[in-house]
């Protein structure tokens, strides 16, 4: 029968959402124009306690300016869609929720910093995915394929977990000031993904991968600022990655 | 206007889509054509896991697997598909795995399997550890993995590049050699038209959860491909039956995986009760989704529900480990902490069903060719993952069933798709074969409307929710298609304040919005007309099962303006279930 003896505490009291007034200070955008250049818009909302910075965005767009253009899809946190500097960090708008900001204060909202602009918040993503091939971002291996699965314990499963959380969203490679400053810098993203590859016992392929990030717009170029770690979404510890990658083409050791 | 040539085109880069790519491009030219960045798709967000027999951890076999998805389903299952997919499932793991999928392992170091709902030893005798995962992101290390291997592979991509219409030769209603020739897409970045030829063309567009209101699926996932090929006359099966999960975040639907109860979470009414004892006694809260999500429902209903409103109830992990929490479930409780700012190691999840799963789609055989009628196939064309419906998962589907489904059939439409290529001739383009979508595009753009895309969309999903979710009756279906046809009034009506040409965001709205209408119109239309009630569709006024009747497949047609069902734009037809080993019976948990 029913099981009241070890049941919880009932219900969680969850309350009334309160609800409050926000100003969305955005950077707009508008290629179709003639000589198309960047300007503020101010929109006030009426907001509630569990809103993100994405439903305000979606709030804008479907009842005030529909021309105003973001990327999302799936709206919590999973496809890395929707990068963007929320007053002046680099976060996920569907991630952030307004409450966790000072709503005294308009929230601004701007593009990615380092890729070209595109129209409002969507930025070109080619040259972030450019990087990211670049460092082989696959599974190599010789001889013949086993005919059941690859064994790989527990710890060398555990070795590059970190690393494969990665959504590419590229929060932490447009935080960087090493890739504002210079676009040919690989970036952290493409780091954190050789480092997936790098440290996977089953991969053969890291001397190669430490090769190419040892180029001279590879892992060097990282000057340690940690934006790129405060930034990740994911809460992945991408400068510890990068740490690791360097040891390891000093060492050779993965 | 640009046009261009392949042998075969892929529409839609997630699972299924970067699937059959892989198949493919190694034997034909060819070309993925996605609305998003491949790895923004949604089977990014799957979470719990992908199932096979592989018998890792217990005794196991594909037969009881195949048993476990009949039965699932409620006997609408295509047997001798359920078949292939508990089959090649052994395989499409190890694939996975070979390719790098980083899955979580036992102390041997082989592949880890835990429990899900539904996938039992021995034909329902206990549960059994079947579902192959990677913690609770399995979705994002397939996708992720997939594109790895596009990436090592050289797959060609149109990425932010929308399908909005597929070419065909003809009628497929009436004309016996129709064949596919293409299909016409609307590049984002610059609002250009390309119309893209090609042999053999695959349907891998994902599910249409925005039709709701309470969904876990992406504010992309609007049925396009559902909706492209049924406005050209071929028929969509089994829509009708769309599954709800039981665990959304309340008030969100943001889902929280069945793997919590896999890993043993409980779900609790007000009253602290385990309720899923009275409803399912022995499998308890890992009975299949239709059935949990109904409890859940009831208990609300019947005034057990927990909350200052008393609308949701509650998801229990509170006994559980906080380092096995972590260690097998740290996404998931990561959502319950961002967005409604709950504790799991200490405090119960408000959750409610939400709207997740698409069992119906494009009607395909088991090589993923689409049927046009009961029988014949269209050449050249093919549909694969939560856009197709094979039929494997009938009229509900497991979980980790899904998965799996991308993975074999999106292989198995590759590899047809390229053979078919190898064999065919290009087909004639007809007449102007973009004109009809640019017509629309300028109505929308330049036109003169003024009704708005986010205020039809927001009506069309609130009365979906309303009418047409876990509890339906012919009122409420009959109210939703009052809705629906009131809706696609104002839509013809529609406008958008953007009138520019780069990345209009506002216009693809209005385009996907049109498309989510005509589905919705499906769903009430399908299950209206179903006088039964059979896994995820139940009707209230029809509770039981009714196998003498309706034990069958839905086929929906498009036709003018009320000469439909209820005169609706919808026509209905039948298709016999495939029936190989397993006899209807009763379900029972
Ligand atoms: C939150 C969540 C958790 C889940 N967990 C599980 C699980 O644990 N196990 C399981 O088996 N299943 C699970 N599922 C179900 C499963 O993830 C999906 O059914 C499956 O991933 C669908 O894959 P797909 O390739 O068919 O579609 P998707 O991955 O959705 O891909 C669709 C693709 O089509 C493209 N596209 C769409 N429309 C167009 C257009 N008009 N033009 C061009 N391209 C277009 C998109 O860009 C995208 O690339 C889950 C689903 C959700 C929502
Ligand atoms: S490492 Fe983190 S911030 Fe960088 S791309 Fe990956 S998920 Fe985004
Ligand atoms: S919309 Fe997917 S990560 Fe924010």
């Amino acid at each position: 029968m029913t099981a009241l003896a070890d049941a919880p505490e009932a219900a969680t009291d969850m309350g009334e959402i309160p609800s409050f007034e926000v100003t969305m200070r955005l950077e707009r955008y508008d290629p179709d124009v003639e000589n198309p250049q960047a300007r503020w818009e101010e929109f006030t909302l009426t907001m509630h306690g569990t809103d993100r910075v994405l439903d305000a965005l979606h709030k804008i767009k479907w009842d005030q300016d529909g021309s105003l253009a973001f990327r999302r899809s799936c709206a919590h946190g999973i496809c890395g869609s929707d990068a963007m500097r929320i007053n002046g960090k680099n976060r996920l708008a569907c991630k952030t929720l307004l409450k966790d900001l000072d709503t005294s204060k308009p929230i601004t909202v701007e593009p990615i910093k380092g890729l070209p602009v595109k129209k409002d918040l969507i930025v070109d993503m080619e040259p972030f995915f450019a990087s990211y091939r670049e460092v082989m971002p696959f599974l190599i291996t010789t001889g013949n394929q086993p005919s059941a699965e690859r064994l790989q314990s527990a710890e060398q499963r555990a070795r590059f977990d970190d690393t494969t959380k990665c959504i590419l969203c590229a929060a932490c490679t447009t935080s960087c000031p090493v890739f504002w400053t210079d676009g040919q810098y690989f970036g952290p993203a493409a780091i954190v993904n050789a480092h997936r590859f790098i440290f996977d016992s089953r991969d053969e392929g890291g001397t190669q991968r430490l090769q190419i990030l040892n180029d001279k717009e590879g892992v060097w170029r990282c000057r340690t600022t940690f934006n790129c770690s405060e930034a990740c979404p994911r809460g992945i510890e991408v400068t510890k990655a990068i740490a690791e990658v360097k040891r390891a083409i000093v060492t050779r050791t993965f | 206007m640009q046009t261009h040539t392949y042998d075969v085109v892929i529409v839609g880069a997630g699972g299924a889509g970067m699937r059959a790519a892989l198949e493919s491009s190694g034997r034909a030219r060819t070309a993925v054509v996605s609305k998003l960045y491949p790895t923004r798709s949604h089977t990014g967000a799957a979470q719990g896991g992908m199932c096979a027999a592989l018998a890792n951890v217990e005794e196991d076999n594909w037969e009881w697997h195949t048993f476990d998805t009949v039965k699932g389903g409620d006997y609408l299952v295509d047997q001798d598909a359920a078949e292939v997919m508990a089959k090649e499932a052994i395989d499409a793991v190890l694939d996975l795995e070979r390719m790098g999928l980083p899955f979580n392992r036992t102390p041997e170091g082989k592949i880890d399997q835990r429990r899900f709902g539904g996938h039992t030893r021995n034909h329902g005798e206990a549960p059994v550890r079947r579902s192959c995962y990677a913690a609770d992101r399995t979705g994002h290390m397939i996708l992720q993995t997939l594109y790895q291997q596009c990436v090592k592979q050289d797959v060609e991509f149109f990425n932010e590049f929308y399908v909005f219409d597929v070419i065909l030769t003809g009628d497929p209603a009436t004309d016996d050699d129709v064949r596919a020739a293409g299909v016409v897409a609307y590049e984002l970045a610059t609002g250009e038209i390309h119309v893209i030829r090609a042999k053999s063309i695959v349907f891998a567009t994902g599910g249409a959860g925005k039709v709701y209101k309470t969904t876990s699926n992406a504010h992309t996932l609007t049925g396009d491909g559902m909706a492209v090929a049924y406005r050209r006359g071929i028929p969509l099966e089994d829509m009708e039956f769309f599954q709800f999960h039981p665990t959304g975040l309340a008030g969100l639907g943001i889902l929280l995986s069945e793997a919590a109860r896999g890993e043993g979470a409980i779900l609790r009414n007000a009253a602290g009760e385990r309720f899923m004892e009275r409803y399912a006694p022995t499998i308890k809260d890992l009975a299949p989704r239709d059935i949990v999500a109904r409890s859940m429902a009831n208990e609300v209903r019947e005034g057990r529900g927990a909350g200052p409103n008393k609308d949701y109830v509650l998801l229990d992990l509170t006994h559980l480990e906080p380092a096995h929490i972590d260690a097998k479930l740290p996404d998931i409780t990561e959502f319950a902490r961002t967005y409604l700012g709950v504790e799991p190691y200490t405090e119960p999840v408000p959750v409610y069903p939400t709207a997740h799963y698409a069992m119906g789609g494009i009607p395909t055989n088991i090589t993923t060719q689409v049927l046009r009628n009961n029988t014949d196939v269209v050449p050249g064309l093919f549909a694969a993952g939560e856009v197709a419906c094979v039929s494997v998962h009938g009229s509900n589907r497991l979980g980790t069933n899904s998965l799996l489904d991308i993975n074999v059939f999106g292989k198995r439409a590759g590899i047809a798709a390229a053979e078919y290529a190898a064999t065919a001739e290009l087909v004639e383009l007809p007449e102007a074969p973009q004109a009809d979508i640019e017509a629309e595009l300028v109505r929308i753009r330049a036109g003169a409307g003024t009704e708005n895309v986010a205020a039809i969309r927001k009506a069309l999903q609130e009365s979906m929710d309303l009418n047409a979710q876990v509890f339906r009756t012919e009122d409420s279906l009959i109210q939703a298609l009052k809705d629906i046809t009131a809706l696609r009034d104002r839509y013809g009506r529609v406008g958008v304040s953007d009138r520019g040409t780069s990345y209009n965001t506002e216009l693809v709205e209005a385009i996907e919005l049109g498309f989510l209408i005509d589905l919705a119109e499906v769903v009430v239309v399908g299950a209206l007309a179903r006088k039964e009630s059979r896994g995820g569709h139940f009707r209230e006024d029809f509770p039981d099962r009714d196998d003498a009747e309706f034990m069958l497949h839905t086929m929906a047609y498009p036709t003018q303006p009320g000469d439909g069902v209820a005169d609706s734009t919808v026509r209905l037809d039948y298709k016999p279930v495939v029936v190989t080993r397993y006899q209807p019976m009763e379900r029972k948990y």
